[in-house]
Parts: C-alpha cells; structure tokens; sequence
C-alpha cells in the first residue's frame, strides 16, 4: 500500500517544486504549503503504514502489543505547527515586499540584488 | 641554539623596538642589527675553515616536523650583509624618517622583515624557507605601501604583493615536488643528493617552477616591471630591500639550489638566457628615467640579471664573481640610495635633470657619493672593479663567449652612466634650479652608512684578500666543491683590462650624451605601452570583469534560478548516486496493498493538480487547504489521531491567515512565467518529484526496525505515566527536542513582530484601510466560540498526556477561537481579550517549558527528567503538564502574532 502514497508524494512533491519556481509570490506560498505536506506524509510514510490502531495504551494497560508507529507521529507533530509558523511568516513577508516595492514579481523585487552595476549607481544616487 | 636565536631576535625584539621609536629613541634600534651582525662575525672563522653549521629543533613532533637551520658560506655572506647594511639603515631610517606618520609601525616591519630574510636563508628545510620567503613579501608589501593614502603606493604595493607572491605559489610547488623526488625536505640532504636529483624525470618541472618564484621575487625580465614602482616607498626601504636583500633572495635560491641542478641543460639555458635578457631591458629602461630612484631601482634590475646570469653559467670563475658580485653591488647600491635619498631630503626633489652642482652646498655627501659613484662605474682601486674584471672573465670562458661579453660590456656601461648620474650629474656643474636654501650636509646619522659603506668598497677594492675569508666559503657553496678565489685588483694585461676599458668609453661618451638620449628613448612611448608594467593593468582589469561577469550569472538575483538550481543538483545528484550505487528498490506489490484507503492518494494527486491549475487565489487556496485536509485524513485512517486533529487545526488556521494577509495581492490567471521558462521548470520539478520517490521507495522497501517504537510501547507508561504514547514521547522523552521547536515558534513570532512594528512605525495612527470580516453571524459566533474553544483547548491539554490531545493541539484550537472572536472585532479588542501582548505569552509558554525541566535538575536528573506527584485519589500531577502548559501558551502566542499583523496592516 506504501507504493501508491510513495506516488501520491512523488507528485506533490513535483507540483509542489513547480509552484515554489514560479516569479509569482502567491504561487509560491501555495507551492511552500504542499511541499511542506508532502514532507510530513514522507515521513510518516517512511515509519511504515503497518497496523492502523493508534499507539494509546488502554486505561488500565502497562503496555500495547501492536500499533501505528509512535515515533514518526512524534515528530511530525512538531513539524506540522513549525512549517505553518513557517509559512505564517513567509506569508507576512511578501505582504510587506509588495507594500514596499509595489510588486508580487520575484525576478522585478531588485533591491537587493540589482540588474547590474548601472542599477547600483542609480540606488545609491536616489 | 644560537643560529635559532639569530634568527627568532628581531621577531621577539620588535615590541622592544616600537617602545625604543615611541620614546623618540629610534637611533638605538640599530643596536639590534649591530647584535645580530656580531654574532654572525663570529661564526665566520668557523665556516671560513670550511664548516658547515646545523642546528635542528623540535617543531611538530607528531608530524615529525623540525625546525633546521643550516649556515654555511653563502648564507653567512647573505646574513652578514643583511644584517650589517641592516644596522646602517636603521640608523639612517631614525634621522630620515622623522616627521614621518607612523614611524612605530615602520620600524616594526623593518624589523620583521629582516627576521624573515634571516629565516630565508638560514632554513635548512624547504617548506620552513617558502614560509619565510612569503614572510619577506608581505613585510615589503607593508612597506611599500606605507603611505596609503597615495593611490600610486597601493597600486605599487599590491604589484609588488601579487607578483612576488604568485611567484611564491610556483615556488612551492617546486619545492613539494623537490622534496619528493629527493625524498626528504632537507636541504642537507637534497644537497648530499647532488646531482643526482636533477636525473629524476621531475627535474625539468621543478628548475621550471622554482625558477618562476626566483624571477618574480629578483625581478627578472619579464616579472621585473613592480621593482621600478616599488619605489614610492620610503627611502631606508628602497635602500634595504629593494636593492641590497629582499630582491637578492631569488638569487640566493638560484644559487643554493645550483650544485643540484647545475649541469641540468635546462637550468644554465633558463638562468642564462633569464639574465641577459634582464640585463638588456634594465639597461635600456634606466636610460628613460629622471627619477633617481626609479635610475638606481633600474640599474638594480641589470645587476641582478647579472647575478642570476653568472649563477646560471657553469664554469668556476662565474661563482666566484657572483658572490663577488653580490658584495660589491650590496655595498655601492645601498650607498648611492641612501645618498639619493639625502638628496631628496635636503632638496625636495629627486629629479635629474633639476639638479646640479650640489657640491657646493654638501661637499662631504659630494665625496661620499663620488667614492660610491666610482666602486659602481667600476674604477680601480674600488672593489667595483675587481667586481666587474670577474664577470668579464667568467663571461669569456663560457661556451658563447661573445654574448655574454658584449651585453655584459653594455650593462657595465650603463652602470658608469647611472653612477655618473647619481654624482657627477647631481653634484658638480653649474648650480642647478633644484639648489635652494637650507640645502646642507645631513647629520652623522644619515651620513655614516654611505661612509662606511664606500669606505668598505675602497677598503675591499685595495685589500681584496681581506674578503677572501668569506667569499670562498661562499662560492664553494655554488658550486658544491672548494674554491679558493683569487681576488686581486692588478691581474696584469689581460682581455678583461681591455674590456674594463672599453666599457668605461662607452659610459662617458653615453654619460655625455645622456640628456638626448634620454629624450630619445623617453619619446619611444611604444616601449611603456607594449611593457610588462601595463601587461599587469591589463591583466588587473581583465581579472576585475572576469568577476563580475562569473557573478552575475551565478548570482543572478533570481529566485527562480536559484531554487532551479538547488533542485536541480539535489535531484541530478541524488538520482546519479542511487543508479550508480545500485540503491534503486521497490516495495512489494500484494494483497494489503489494494484497500479501500487508496482512495485518499488519488484524492492528494487530484488535489495537487488542483493547485496547480487554480487561475484566482481563492480556488488556489483551497485546493491546497483539500492537499492539507487530504493529509489529515491519511493521518486519521491510519491510526494517528493526534496528528489528524493537530493537522485539521493547522490546514483551517493557515487557510484563513493566508486569504487574511495576502488575500488580496493580485494573482496573475496565467502563471507569469514565458513558455521557454515554465518547460524548463517543468522538466526541473518532474526530476526532482521523481528523485523524491524514488529516494523514498528505496526506503520503504528495505525491512523496519521496530526496536524503538517497541520500547516507546513498553516504557511509556512504566516510565512517564503517560497513556498516549505520541505526547509521551513529545513532552518527556523528546522533551528537549520539543523545547527547541516552541524556540523556533517564539522566534517566528518575534520576526513577524518586527515586521509588525516597522508596520507601526510607518504609520502609527492609521486606520486599517482594508475591509474586515465584519457580519452579523460572524461576530455572534465569537461569543460562543471563544469561550467553548478555549474549554475545549484546555480540556484537550489536561488529557493530552493520555488520551489524543497535548499542548500543540491545545494551543492552534485556542488560537482559533480567538481568531473568530478578534477578526471582526480588530485590534484593539485583541489587546483588551490577551491584556499581555502575543509575545509576552509565547515568551511565558518558553519559560514554563524551560521550568519544567528544573524538577529533575533538583533531583539530581538530567534536565527535562519530569517528576510525578501522585494523589491518593488517583490524580497523578507531573512537571509534564507544565512542559505541555508551556507548549500551549507558545503555540498560542506565535498564531496570535501572526493575526496581530493582518489587524494592524
């Protein structure tokens, strides 16, 4: 079963790397929110889809025999709040690129990398 | 010991020396060389015998290195000069240079510097003389450009740098390749060798090689055009360095390495054709020039192209007039710059053709530098003399006499021409427009070194036995057997007395004539144009658009690009190691693996088409909230509950908060990319997909181990008391781990906070111009949302610990409660509803997390180790539930940041 949600990832992960090269900024946001779940499926792919009875131990029980795998759980957790404070921020960025420069563009956003030596001089004289 | 102390001395004095310059004491710095001098003058009747001194210390004794030191005829030659004409300029240096910025800082790098030249040729090892011979460089680099400010010294002293240093890069290279072929790093041993080493099918490589590092440091033709600018610098430094040792130490090699490769074709072809060629360009630039300096750095130009000549040809006679050579060149060069550099100090000028008849105003510099005129144009009973009747007898016994000969005869003669300039010129004749007033003899201190340095050259030239002691030891260095010189100023009517001659008619008649002639070369400006010196500028700025152009296209400044590139390497990478390395494996096709779940990947692969294709921002938005939805319900059908709550939580805050902020930035239907553009990132993004999987097949199909997930299951409640395995492992296994990514959230929030108050500091008062959510059912829906949320939340923490829940769920179900009630309502409410700011909470969530872990510390646990309280009614309290509160507030505090923006922008 691990083989088609292997492919499901293959393909948001392609879709995903597409949307993050495009020039524009709102693209991008969209593409960075599903790499960063495709990434946390990879993981919890990578754990194995093995049992699917959830890892809590009954009232009473010291220990249960067999259960979805805890650890990637664990991690993806974290992942999960992380890559959206992530994204959150990245987010409040480009809302304040394009106040300031007036653009949703990423190849015309140029004030930190000018064209050329030209538009360096005409920076520094503004 | 004391070879190793000769050497350390100046290094380990030179704080001495700045303390001796700041007390206005420059005069006793001398007394440093003077030491130095001594101590060499007393091994000289020990290598005089024949001797060799070896000393060898510990360095790195776990890489077997040593430090060896190794003095012998031709070094001792070397360190006397060195240190002897040293003591004389730094008595000339503490007059000349006083008024001068800086003056500390110059007697440090003097000093250094002549500690690296004394390392140079003293070291036995050949990596320990690259190190001493960069040493050298960037000592005369530093004082080259001592005077910073002058565009001319940096463009001079990084001439100087670049060349003498890339020299230094072939240097070491011959040296590796030496040490190997010869199979040790010793010159001792490479010498014992002899011979030998220059049949090893290296050779040509390393006489190549070391040959490079020799003529870049003695100027040789073509690598000789950054002497001649190297003298902006200060007088003392001209007369030091850049005639007397620095740019010799190419020669020292040349000659230290010669009973090596001595009888090699390539070395006496190399050095000799290097030489002459050297010696032809000298001569004909110095006839060009007015400035004194830039005259006698010229004429230093020819001289070592003799050196390196008379080091190149075989025969015995040309050692010893290369050493020979070398004492009588340090002793007249040195003089006649340091009377050049009076001059300039009385005058203010150092132009030729303004002065004339100085004699009347400085008669003892007059004779001073006559004496030193007299030794450089070759005139008995100066050693000049015995100095130059060698090289024309060397000459005359090689192979192709008349080549050697007839350029020598033309250098010799340029000699005459300069040192007429320098005296005669200068001083007599009628009085020139340069001869002010306050023109004078200079004081004992400046006066002294030419003295005894000309008076040296009469003494050497009259009594030309007393050098014997040295020169022979020296020249037997060059050439590996014993030589016992013959140094006499008559040696009867030979052929080199009819050169002598010759050579001193040409001179004078060209002295004579020098004002034309020197118009007529001046005016020849083909000869600067096509020179070394603007090959350099060229080069220079070749190098510069090299650059520039290399970066723009590494560094574009497209994101695109470079998100391109990024993925193209990893995914080209990856792909070639795994096909490579043979890593390429699939999981097993079988019965389980057709279930009725299939239906959720199909369900992501649509949804991320969906994204794909969205033309508006909303159904973009959307169809990625279904991406994230599809997630949690993968995470739901497959037994993970509190990922699937955490996840739903997440997709619904992030679809709101993003349509919230960027909603209404416009978003282009098409994408904005051209055609050309979107293929090649199509071809990129299908690679790297494809990459991805593969990587991740080729984990999943090789077996599991389930060690640690098993003792997860059997610790957890034993240990942490803890039911639901996931928050066990969260809040108290991996409590740290934890503890770092709520640090990462707090630290979101407060980069969002900064973009917030930059928002403020714009404009403080103004009012959101944006449309808020504002509807009747949306604000009623905030009262009873708010107060259930927040239970809700609460509820989900206190049973996190056992049941699905925990902090993080908590926190994002809080944080959307408050986001319904706040959103219509704006910021103002946001400040009354938390009373502390968003931070301040994220800030106390930190604390309390970072508290928790204090308990096991007390203990005497490692940090974070929880400690339980338990109840007779079964209630059981943990440091853990502190650690999850901590959570909570810092998960709510960053969501709550982020909402603060979009109410205050």
């Amino acid at each position: 079963m691990e083989i088609f949600f292997v492919l499901a990832f293959g393909v948001m992960i392609g879709v995903a790397a597409y949307l993050l090269m495009s020039r524009s900024v709102l693209r991008l946001i969209l593409g960075l929110l599903v790499f960063s779940n495709a990434v946390n499926l990879s993981i919890f792919i990578a754990g194995r889809l093995g049992s699917n009875i959830p890892p809590l131990v009954a009232a009473g029980e010291t220990t249960i025999a067999h259960s979805a795998n805890p650890l990637p759980q664990a991690l993806i957790l974290t992942a999960i709040v992380i890559s959206f404070a992530l994204a959150a921020y990245i987010v409040v960025l480009f809302e304040r690129a394009y106040h300031v420069l007036k653009t949703v563009d990423t190849d015309r956003m140029r004030s930190a990398e000018p064209r050329s030596i030209d538009d360096i001089d005409k920076e520094s004289r503004e | 010991m004391q070879l190793l102390a000769l050497v350390l001395a100046s290094f380990l004095v030179t704080p001495l020396l700045v303390l001796l310059v700041r007390g206005g004491l420059s005069s006793l710095t001398a007394v440093l060389p003077a030491a130095l001098f001594i101590g060499f003058a007393a091994l000289l009747p020990q290598i005089s015998g024949g001797a060799v001194v070896l000393e060898s210390h510990q360095w790195i004794s776990s890489l077997g290195l040593e430090f060896s030191l190794r003095l012998d005829g031709l070094a001792l030659l070397f360190a006397l000069l060195i240190t002897g004409i040293g003591t004389l300029i730094f008595l000339y240096a503490s007059r000349y240079m006083v008024g001068r910025a800086d003056q500390p800082r110059f007697f440090a790098y003097l000093a250094m510097f002549m500690g690296a030249m004394l390392g140079a040729v003293l070291s036995d090892d050949l990596i320990t003389l690259v190190v001493f011979w960069e040493l050298t460089s960037l000592t005369s680099f530093m004082l080259i450009g001592y005077e910073p400010e002058s565009e001319q010294s940096r463009r001079s002293a990084q001439q100087g740098l670049l060349m003498t240093v890339a020299g230094g890069l072939a240097l070491l290279a011959g040296m590796i390749i030496l040490g190997q072929a010869a199979g040790s790093f010793q010159i001792a041993e490479i010498l014992a060798q002899g011979p030998a080493i220059a049949d090893h099918p290296h050779a040509p490589a390393i006489i190549v090689l070391l040959a490079i590092g020799a003529f870049a440091k003695s100027a040789q033709a073509p690598l000789h055009s950054w002497l001649p600018n190297a003298m902006v610098a200060p007088t003392p430094v001209s007369a030091f360095l850049h005639s007397a040792t620095m740019v010799k130490l190419g020669v020292y090699l040349l000659a230290r390495f010669d009973p090596v490769f001595g009888a090699h074709a390539w070395w006496s072809v190399l050095l000799v054709c290097a030489g002459l060629l050297t010696m032809l360009t000298g001569t004909v630039l110095a006839m060009r020039e007015t400035d004194l300096k830039r005259v006698l750095a010229y004429s230093t130009v020819v001289s070592l192209g003799t050196l390196v000549t008379l080091v190149g040809l075989p025969n015995e006679v040309a050692a010893t007039a290369m050493v020979t050579f070398l004492l009588v060149h340090a002793l007249y060069k040195a003089c006649l710059f340091m009377i050049a550099g009076i001059i300039d100090h009385e005058t203010g000028t150092r132009d030729a053709s303004k002065l004339s008849g100085l004699v009347r105003a400085m008669p003892a510099t007059a004779a001073v530098a006559l004496m030193g005129g007299m030794s450089m144009a070759g005139l008995p009973p100066f050693v000049g003399f015995v100095g130059k009747e060698l090289i024309y007898e060397a000459g005359l016994q090689s192979s192709w006499p008349w080549i050697p000969v007839g350029i020598g005869l033309l250098a010799n003669a340029c000699m005459v021409v300069v040192a007429g300039i320098v005296t005669v010129k200068c001083f007599f004749g009628p009085p020139g427009p340069a001869v002010g007033e306050g023109a004078h003899d200079p004081p004992l201190a400046m006066m002294l070194g030419p003295l005894m340095l000309s008076l040296l050259g009469l003494l050497f030239g009259v009594m030309p036995g007393l050098a014997a002691p040295l020169l022979g030891p020296a020249a037997s260095s060059l050439t590996g057997q014993v030589v016992s010189p013959s140094l006499a100023l008559w040696h009867g009517l030979t052929p080199m007395l009819l050169l002598s001659v010759l050579t001193l008619i040409v001179g004078v008649v060209a002295f004579w004539r020098w004002m034309p002639l020197r118009e007529f070369l001046a005016d020849r400006k083909w000869i600067e144009t096509l020179g070394p010196d603007a090959g350099y500028d060229h080069l220079m700025s070749g190098l510069s658009r090299l650059a520039l152009w290399q970066t723009g296209i590494v560094q574009s400044g497209s994101l695109r690009r470079y998100l391109a590139a990024t993925f193209g390497v990893i995914a080209v990478a990856s792909l070639a190691t795994l096909v490579s390395q043979d890593g390429l494996a699939f999981p097993a096709l079988d019965s389980t693996s057709f279930a009725p779940e299939l239906v959720l990947p199909l369900l992501l692969v649509v949804a991320s088409l969906a994204v794909l294709r969205a033309n508006t921002f909303m159904k973009g938005i959307v169809a990625a909230g279904m991406v994230g939805f599809g997630v949690a319900l993968v995470f739901l059908f497959r037994g993970a509950p509190d990922l699937a709550f955490t996840q739903f939580s997440v997709e619904a805050l992030a679809v709101v908060i993003l349509l919230a902020i960027v909603g209404h930035l416009p978003f282009h239907e098409q994408d904005p990319r051209g055609k050309s553009e979107r293929r090649f990132d199509a071809i990129v993004a299908t690679l790297f997909g494809s990459t991805a999987a593969l990587i991740l097949f080729a984990a999943v199909a090789g077996p599991f181990d389930e060690q640690l997930s098993d003792f997860f299951r059997a610790a957890s409640v034993p240990q942490a008391h803890g039911r639901n395995l996931v928050n066990v492992i969260i809040v108290d296994f991996r409590a740290l781990d934890t503890l770092g990514e709520i640090t990462v959230l707090a630290v979101a929030a407060l980069a969002a906070a900064s973009v917030i108050a930059c928002v403020r500091m714009e404009s403080p008062q103004h009012e959101v111009s944006r449309a808020r959510p504002d509807s009747l059912i949306f604000r009623v829906c905030g009262y009873v949302m708010l107060p259930a949320a927040i239970t809700f939340s609460l509820f989900l923490l206190w049973r996190g610990h056992n049941e699905p829940g925990g902090g993080f769920v908590g926190g994002l179900i809080a944080a959307a409660g408050c986001a319904v009630y706040v959103l219509p309502r704006g910021r103002d409410t946001l400040k009354k509803l938390l009373r502390l700011s968003p931070r301040t909470i994220a800030g106390l969530g930190l604390l309390a997390a970072a508290a928790s872990g204090i308990f096991g510390l007390v203990a005497g646990d490692p940090f974070l180790t929880h400690k339980w309280a338990f109840f007779e009614s079964g209630l059981a309290l943990g440091s853990a539930l502190l650690f999850d509160i901590g959570v909570y507030l810092a998960v709510l505090g960053s969501v709550l940041t982020f909402l603060e923006y979009y109410l205050e922008a």
